[in-house]
C-alpha cells in the first residue's frame, strides 16, 4: 500500500481542513518508521511499562483434544491490546509537537489506554464516548477520569462508538493545529489504518515466535474478533505471508460489516459498512460495546475480497457461553469482544489454533452477569 | 471591483443560502430568492455528517426520519427547479454517491436542475472526474488551493475557519489570510462560508470575498416559515449590497 488504498478500500474521505494534517501525520510517520530510535523507545516502553512480551497460554481444558493457544493481550497494562497503539501514537504525537490528544472510545478500553499514555507523557486528553457506552462500561469511565482525562458524553444518534468517533473527528477539525487524533482502531482516513496496523503488528510477531517455540510448527489457524479490527490485523500480520495459516476474523452477528456490509464511506475511509441502499449508515448491535460499530478497517475488506482472510460471526449468546466457559475451565475472564473469537475457535476444524485474547473481562462483569442470570 | 452599484451585476456580491432537502424546501427556496439569494444549496442529508455542527446535523437527522433519501432529494431538487431560476447546488457526502454511483448521481442531479455539486468529504484529489465546487480551508497549502481552483466548477468555496458548520460570535479572523492567498493563486470567484450568520458578519465577509454562504442560521430561521426566511435573507442582501 503506497497511495492510502488497499485495493478499492481506504483513502481520505474527509473535509479539506484535515488533509494537510493527514499529510503531516503521514510524513511524521514515515520518519518515525525509518528511525531506529522510535522503535527502540517503543520496545523499551513495551517491556518496562506495558508488560511485553505477553505470554502465549495453552488452553487445555477449554478445548480438550486440540491445542488452542491464547495470545494474552489481556495481561497487557490497562487490560487490552489497545495500549500498543496508544503508546505508539503518543510517541508519534510528541514527535509532531502536538500536546493535546482527542480520542473516541466504545468499550472504554481505547479511552483508558489513551488516558494512560497521556498521563504518562503529560499530554492533555479528551475522550468522546457515547452515553449508552458510558452506562455499559461505567468502570472504564471512572478509570479515565482518575487518569486525568476529560470524558465528553455524546448524547445523539446511536449514543455509541459511531457517534463518539464522529465527534472526535469534529473536535480534531476544530483544533487541528494543536491536536493529535489518537484513533483507536485500524479505521479512519489514510494513514491511520496503516499506522494502527504497524503498531499492533507486535502481537502477531510475538505470537508467531511463541507458537513456533511451543509447537515447533505454525498454527493451522489464527482467530481474532473484529470490530474496527485492530487486534485482528495486528495478529494476522504476523502470519500473512504464511499461506497455509488460515486467518479467521469473528464479527458480532449484529455488527457484521464484512459479512453483510456493502461498500460505503464512513469516518474518512471507503470500506465495507452496515449501510442501506442509499449509503446511510445503519446501527450496529452487539452485547459487546467494542464490536458495536457499523464499519471496519479497509484492509480487512481487502483481505476478505482477496480471500486471504475469512470472516464469520458469533452472536451474543455464543459469546456469553464462551466467556463463561473460559472463566470456568482456564481461570481467565475474557472481555466479551474476544469471547466472540473463542466461540468460533472452539468449533474450528483445526489442530493448532492461536486465538487473540485481546482484553480482559473485568469491564464486562455487570453486563455479562446480567445476561447470564437472565438467560 | 470598486463599484458598489447593485444594478451592475458584476459587482454584486453573491448570496448563497443553504436549505435542507424536504417537503418545505421548494417554498423556502422561493422565499430565499425573493429575499435576494443568488444561489441555493440543497442539503442531501447523510447519517454521519463530519463537516457539520449541531444545527445541520440535527436537520439531517430529521430529514432522514422524514424519508429524505437520495431519490426523494432529487425530486425535491426538481420541484425547487420548477419554482426558482437561480443556480441550485446539492451539498452532500461521499457515501451517498458511493451508493448511487458517482456518474449516475451527477447525471440525475443535473437532469433535476442542479447547476453543480458540493461533496463535503471528497477532497480535490479524490474523483477528479466529478465536476463540483471544491472547498479550501485556512489549513490548505498553496499547492492545494491551486489544485482546488483548477478543478472547481465555477467558484471556490472558502471554509472561513478550522471547524464545523454553525454560527459563531464573530467572523473568523482566518478568512482574510485565506482570501489573500487564494487571490494570489487564482482568478475564480471566492465565496466564503461556515460561521457566517448575521448581516454584519455577511458584510464583513463580503468585503473580502466575492460571495457568502449562510447555512445553519438560515435553517434555524427557515423553521419559522418562508416569510421569516424571506425577511432574514433580505437583511443579508442589504448588508452585502452595502459591502464595498
Amino acid at each position: 500500500m503506497t497511495d492510502g488504498f488497499f485495493g478499492p478500500y481506504g483513502g481520505r474521505f474527509v473535509p479539506e481542513t484535515l488533509i494537510p494534517a493527514l499529510e503531516e501525520l503521514q510524513a511524521g510517520w514515515r520518519q518515525a518508521q525509518d528511525d531506529p530510535a522510535f522503535w527502540e523507545e517503543l520496545d523499551s516502553l513495551g517491556r518496562e511499562y506495558a508488560g511485553r512480551p505477553t505470554p502465549l497460554t495453552l488452553a487445555q481444558r477449554f478445548s480438550p483434544g486440540r491445542r488452542i493457544y491464547l495470545k494474552r493481550e489481556d495481561l497487557l497494562h490497562t487490560g487490552a491490546h489497545k495500549l500498543n497503539n496508544a503508546l505508539g501514537q503518543a510517541v508519534l504525537a510528541r514527535r509532531l509537537g502536538k500536546r493535546r490528544i482527542v480520542a473516541e472510545t466504545g468499550a472504554g478500553q481505547h479511552g483508558v489506554a489513551t488516558a494512560t499514555v497521556c498521563a504518562r507523557f503529560g499530554l492533555e486528553c479528551v475522550v468522546y464516548m457515547g452515553e449508552e457506552d458510558m452506562r455499559r462500561q461505567r468502570p472504564n469511565v471512572e478509570r479515565m477520569r482518575l487518569l486525568g482525562a476529560e470524558v465528553r458524553p455524546v448524547d445523539f444518534g446511536t449514543r455509541t462508538l459511531k457517534e463518539a468517533t464522529s465527534e472526535a473527528i469534529r473536535d480534531w477539525i476544530t483544533n487541528v493545529e494543536t491536536t493529535h487524533y489518537l484513533i483507536g482502531s485500524c479505521v479512519g482516513p489514510s494513514p491511520y489504518p496503516e499506522i494502527v496496523r504497524d503498531l499492533q503488528a507486535v502481537i502477531g510477531r510475538e505470537a508467531r515466535e511463541q507458537v513456533l517455540a511451543a509447537q515447533g510448527r505454525l498454527p493451522d489457524a489464527v482467530v481474532a474478533c473484529v470490530g474496527g479490527g485492530s487486534n485482528a490485523i495486528g495478529i494476522f500480520y504476523g502470519f500473512l505471508a504464511d499461506e497455509d495459516v488460515r486467518l479467521v476474523g469473528v464479527e458480532a452477528a449484529g455488527a457484521a460489516s464484512l459479512g453483510v456490509g456493502r461498500t460505503g464511506v464512513l469516518h474518512g475511509a471507503r470500506s465495507s459498512l452496515l449501510a442501506d441502499e442509499d449509503g446511510q449508515i445503519l446501527d450496529a448491535r452487539s452485547i459487546s460495546a467494542g464490536l458495536d460499530y457499523p464499519g471496519v478497517g479497509p484492509e480487512h475488506a481487502f483481505l476478505r475480497d482477496s480471500g486471504r482472510a475469512e470472516y464469520v460471526t458469533a452472536n451474543d449468546e455464543e459469546a456469553l457461553a464462551a466467556f463463561q466457559r473460559l472463566a470456568e475451565t482456564e481461570g481467565i475472564i475474557p472481555a466479551l469482544e474476544p469471547a466472540h473469537a473463542l466461540a468460533r475457535a472452539a468449533e474450528l476444524e483445526a489442530e493448532v489454533i492461536v486465538v487473540c485474547l485481546s482484553g480482559r473481562g473485568d469491564k464486562d462483569l455487570d453486563e455479562a452477569l446480567g445476561y447470564l442470570h437472565g438467560l | 471591483m470598486a463599484c458598489d452599484d447593485r444594478t451592475q451585476g458584476e459587482a454584486r456580491k453573491a448570496l448563497c443560502i443553504y436549505l435542507m432537502a424536504g417537503p418545505e424546501a421548494p417554498a423556502l427556496a422561493e422565499a430565499a430568492v425573493e429575499g435576494g439569494a443568488d444561489l441555493v444549496e440543497i442539503g442531501f442529508p447523510f447519517s454521519d455528517p463530519l463537516a457539520d455542527g449541531p444545527v445541520i446535523r440535527r436537520a439531517a437527522e430529521r430529514a432522514l426520519r422524514d424519508g429524505m433519501r437520495t431519490t426523494a432529494c432529487l425530486e425535491c431538487l426538481a420541484e425547487t427547479r420548477r419554482r426558482v431560476r437561480v443556480p441550485l447546488v446539492p451539498m452532500t457526502y461521499a457515501s451517498l454517491l458511493e451508493a448511487y454511483g458517482y456518474e449516475q448521481f451527477e447525471r440525475d442531479a443535473r437532469a433535476a436542475g442542479a447547476t453543480s455539486l458540493i461533496v463535503a468529504d471528497l477532497p480535490a484529489d479524490e474523483r477528479p472526474d466529478l465536476r463540483r465546487v471544491q472547498l479550501v480551508a485556512p489549513t490548505s497549502t498553496d499547492e492545494r488551493i491551486l489544485l482546488a481552483a483548477e478543478r472547481t466548477d465555477g467558484w471556490l468555496y472558502l471554509v472561513t475557519l478550522t471547524g464545523t458548520t454553525g454560527p459563531r460570535q464573530t467572523l473568523s479572523p482566518q478568512l482574510a489570510g485565506l482570501v489573500e492567498r487564494a487571490r494570489r493563486l487564482t482568478d475564480v470567484p471566492l465565496y466564503a462560508g461556515f460561521g457566517i450568520a448575521t448581516p454584519d458578519q455577511a458584510r464583513a465577509a463580503a468585503e473580502l470575498a466575492d460571495g457568502v454562504v449562510v447555512g445553519s442560521r438560515a435553517l434555524e430561521v427557515a423553521e419559522e416559515g418562508p416569510a421569516a426566511l424571506r425577511r432574514y435573507v433580505a437583511s443579508l442582501r442589504a448588508a452585502l449590497d452595502a459591502a464595498g
